[in-house]
């Protein structure tokens, strides 16, 4: 086959392995495909050879009497069925590793809106359509849309995940080697769909370092996560010592909040999200239903920093940073 | 040709003359050709968007149409060729015509609930033409919200309208057919004696009828909240965007086997036919239908594992997924089992069929790989997905249907086609969508997402292949259509059974009578009992 070589090599069968779930997925794949091409081959060898050696010979000839054999049909129902069980439980596997990101992961946030990806760094720093990430070290994604569902799809890094409004999706990933790789949305979004993708530049943890350190020329600044709890005023009564009764978010994130109703509920950024959204939806044990609505008030990219802000502080006491907006000017109270 | 001599005989062609006479028809076999002239103008017009769509994708850059045009043409070939043409295809053209005949019945039960029937589909595909001639629509044919709800500007709900309605001739052609086997079998043939076409339309049919109301609702849903601003779907409107998929993909995932069911039936008929031999297993092959029905049902959240849905809905999903395909693999092998010891003809229905296993049997087990959640998080909604359901809904579906057709031709209108033609076509269809749909595969593992009107340059040699290969297949669907139509003014005409094989619609005259049989046909053996038929050949 040496003749067909340079149009082999133009032929791409594989996208660059770029994380460490890379491996893993690759690896269930090319099993599966040998169970696929094995199949495949039998079931077209056996139905050629069949149709060529007993090929009618005679206008009138007819074919033997059919005898039902019934281990036959068992084993051909068995044997698929346990290797099916194989790919189950192997491609199990694999999903949970996709879908668990390690406890030391960084957090990055990424909004997907028509049509265009914008991130955020856990330093502050923001890209749009481009995202700069250090090599080895694990990344969670922290993902919603500003419109429609869209879907974030690294194939170099096998990991994909819709990106939906209205909630937080996260996908994670460990990059293994530099370059540069496509950023795709996977889920039709309208117009512009195919042009909804960026780059994602894995650098080595130095050059990452000092592209940090350089700043991004025009972007405008967004405000951190306290500034917005004190322009939104969440500091008059998120605060130990307001008059206005309210629960205290240190040290909530991650824990269970009892509820009025007596259920519990997960304090999560979904629950959060809706605490700022829909403040009414679920009321903390016995507190009672005062906060006003922010929604339509606060945008995507602020709820993250907001959620962010209170993820970070920590159980009452032991923290140097506060909730106190004190100094920063008050607005007029929603 | 030696027509023409003696009187002529009488049958359901030239029982009555005049438009009138078909528009008005309750003749089973006469609404079959009204179906096969409506899905097949369907089936050209989603071709056509095909054409233009391999057109655009034979380079990188989005510089044919603009990419809202592009978005409106594989939403329109998906809306096309999944409602208008596949889903009608195999049940209402060849199930029709042959339900009746196979069951020694003189018609269906309803035979004007069955026109009604065709009324409707004429209806709602007038809806989807309109909607698409005033500028079409950009949603997908999936429809998924808030993008179809809150903000495509296209004609959302005259499509979405023209399903609905649609939706009702599958519903009452499905009830006309449980009933219709149920009620109207001849004397002798039970169950266990139905031709496994049969069967497989008396599967397909529970599907339609249970399903296709749960897609109605979903219609209705979407025209809601985009008409009224009733938050259902939309989270800015308090709804939630997941609840569309899993009520859309309930319907449309059984609805995959609505299209594919019945191509089993005709491979079933096909293999025996031109084997001339018994099916290898009957009994498994006619519970592997109803098993495919029922498991289809349960498995609907394998097309949402990325979808935000839980991880252990995912699992679930998977798992159950991993059982709907083994009543397909017991098909695949027991047809192939069919072969051994048979008395196999080259016939052009049995090219078809045959091409039918392979191309199968890799749809299949693509599919098995796409329900293997660690490959589906890299390959989903890839060019992988799409390679796949082309496999099964081209290479398995049509090439049933065609098989079909090129089967039971004499039947439906006392003429042969020409061999060499048909034998050409059938192998320039195969090859062809080899070429267009397997380096599809291969995109959509390198990372090639579906519904892309541009795509970076790396992906060009596989796309140019594809489009290449989708030249070869669109000429080898229009060979047929050439030679279909000429056979019925020039073709040889067709004995009552021409192909020799057994089957009840073989033993009345072709084309059959206005009421299919002279005498009322009774049963005492069991299907495709060519053993049988050859002592008696042997007597005579």
């Amino acid at each position: 086959m040496n003749q067909g070589k340079g149009f082999w090599e133009s032929l791409p069968l594989f996208p660059e392995r770029a994380s460490t779930l890379a491996s893993e997925v690759d690896t269930l794949y090319f099993f599966t495909v040998a169970v696929a091409i094995f199949f495949s081959l039998l079931v077209a060898a056996l139905v050629l050879y069949f149709a060529v050696r007993y090929r009618r010979r005679h206008p009138n000839e007819v074919g033997q009497p059919e005898k039902t054999i019934t281990w036959l049909e068992i084993t051909w129902s068995v044997i698929p069925f346990l290797i099916l069980m194989v790919m189950f439980v192997w491609g199990a596997k694999v999903f949970f590793i996709a879908f668990r990101p390690p406890s030391n992961a960084v957090e990055y946030y990424v909004v997907g809106k028509q049509w265009m990806w914008k991130f955020q760094h856990p330093q502050g720093k923001r890209e749009i359509n481009d995202l700069h990430v250090p090599v080895g070290q694990p990344i969670k994604l922290t993902m919603t849309s500003e419109d429609v569902i869209h879907s974030f799809f690294v194939p170099a890094f096998r990991i994909k995940a819709d990106v939906l409004p209205g909630r937080y999706t996260t996908a994670w990933f460990e990059a293994t080697k530099a370059g540069a790789y496509h950023i795709f949305c996977a889920e039709y979004c309208g117009t512009e769909h195919s042009r909804m993708g960026g780059t994602i530049h894995v650098m080595e943890p130095r050059d990452y370092e000092a592209w940090l350190e350089q700043d991004a020329p025009t972007d405008e600044r967004l405000l951190s996560g306290e500034e917005l709890f004190a322009k939104y005023v969440c500091n008059t009564c998120h605060y130990p010592d307001s008059s206005a009764r309210a629960p205290i978010l240190y040290g909530i994130f991650g824990e269970q909040a009892e509820l009025a109703d007596g259920s519990r509920v997960l304090v999560d950024e979904n629950y959060l999200r809706e605490s700022i959204l829909n403040p009414t939806a679920k009321i903390v044990a016995g507190y009672q239903a005062l906060m006003p609505t922010y929604q339509g008030q606060v945008g995507e990219e602020e709820l993250i920093q907001l959620i962010a802000y209170i993820k970070g502080l920590e159980p009452a006491g032991g923290g140097e940073q506060t909730a106190s907006g004190g100094s920063t000017a008050q607005e007029t109270a929603p | 040709m030696s027509e023409r001599q003696g009187p002529r005989r009488q049958h359901y062609l030239n029982a009555t003359w005049g438009l009138k006479s078909w528009l008005l028809t309750k003749d089973h076999k006469r609404i079959a050709i009204l179906y096969l002239l409506g899905i097949t103008v369907f089936f050209f017009i989603g071709g056509l968007f095909a054409v233009l769509i391999r057109l655009e994708l034979a380079t990188p850059a989005g510089d044919m149409v603009q990419p809202d045009t592009y978005n409106r043409l594989f939403t329109m070939h998906g809306v096309m060729m999944i409602f208008f043409f596949l889903i009608p295809s195999i049940p209402a053209v060849l199930g029709n015509f042959l339900i009746p005949l196979m069951i020694g019945a003189k018609d269906l039960a309803f035979p004007k609930l069955n026109l009604a029937s065709w009324y409707i589909y004429m209806l709602g595909g007038s809806f989807a033409l309109w909607a698409m001639f005033n500028g079409g629509v950009d949603t997908g044919w999936t429809f998924y919200t808030p993008f179809s709800t809150t903000f495509s500007n296209s004609y959302v709900i005259a499509t979405a309208l023209g399903i609905f309605i649609l939706g009702f001739s599958s519903i009452l052609t499905g009830l006309n057919f449980v009933v219709t086997i149920h009620r109207m079998r001849a004397p002798g043939l039970t169950w266990f004696r139905l031709p496994l076409f049969v069967w497989a339309q008396y599967a397909t049919s529970l599907i339609q009828i249970l399903g296709t109301p749960v897609l109605a609702v979903t219609i209705l849903l979407v025209a809601a909240e985009r008409l009224l601003h009733i938050g259902i779907f939309d989270p800015a409107l308090g709804g939630d965007p997941v609840l569309f998929q899993h009520l859309f993909w309930f319907y449309s995932h059984p609805a995959v086997y609505i299209m594919v069911l019945p191509s089993m039936g005709v491979i079933s008929e096909l293999i025996t036919a031109f084997a001339r031999k018994r099916i290898f297993g009957y009994q498994f092959v006619a519970f592997a239908s109803i098993a495919i029905a029922v498991l289809g049902f349960l498995v609907w959240g394998h097309h949402m594992f990325v979808s935000s849905q839980s991880v252990y809905a995912g699992v679930v999903f998977s798992f159950l997924s991993m059982f709907v395909a083994v009543p397909s693999a017991v098909k695949v092998f027991n047809w192939t089992a069919t072969l051994y010891q048979g008395s196999i003809s080259w016939d052009t229905p049995m090219l078809y069929a045959l091409g039918f296993i392979g191309l199968f049997t890799i749809g299949g087990l693509t599919g098995v790989m796409l329900s293997t959640l660690g490959i589906d998080i890299h390959v989903h909604d890839t060019y992988f997905v799409v390679a796949h359901f082309h496999y099964i809904m081209v290479g398995g579906a049509i090439m049933g249907y065609l098989g079909g057709l090129h089967f039971w031709w004499p039947k439906i209108t006392g003429r042969l086609y020409p061999v060499f033609w048909s034998k050409l076509s059938a192998l320039m269809i195969f090859v062809g969508f080899n070429l267009t749909f397997f380096p599809q595969f291969l995109l959509g593992y390198m990372g090639m997402p579906r519904r892309y009107h541009a795509y970076p340059e790396e992906f060009q040699v596989l796309n140019v292949m594809s489009s290449a290969g989708a030249t070869i297949l669109g000429v080898g669907y229009l060979i047929p259509m050439i030679y279909f139509v000429w056979s019925m003014r020039y073709g040889e005409r067709a004995s009552s059974n021409p192909w020799g094989a057994v089957g009840l619609e073989w033993e009345t005259t072709s084309p059959p009578p206005s009421h299919n049989f002279l005498e009322p046909p009774t049963v005492d053996h069991e299907a495709y009992d060519y053993v049988r038929r050859a002592q008696e050949q042997r007597v005579a």
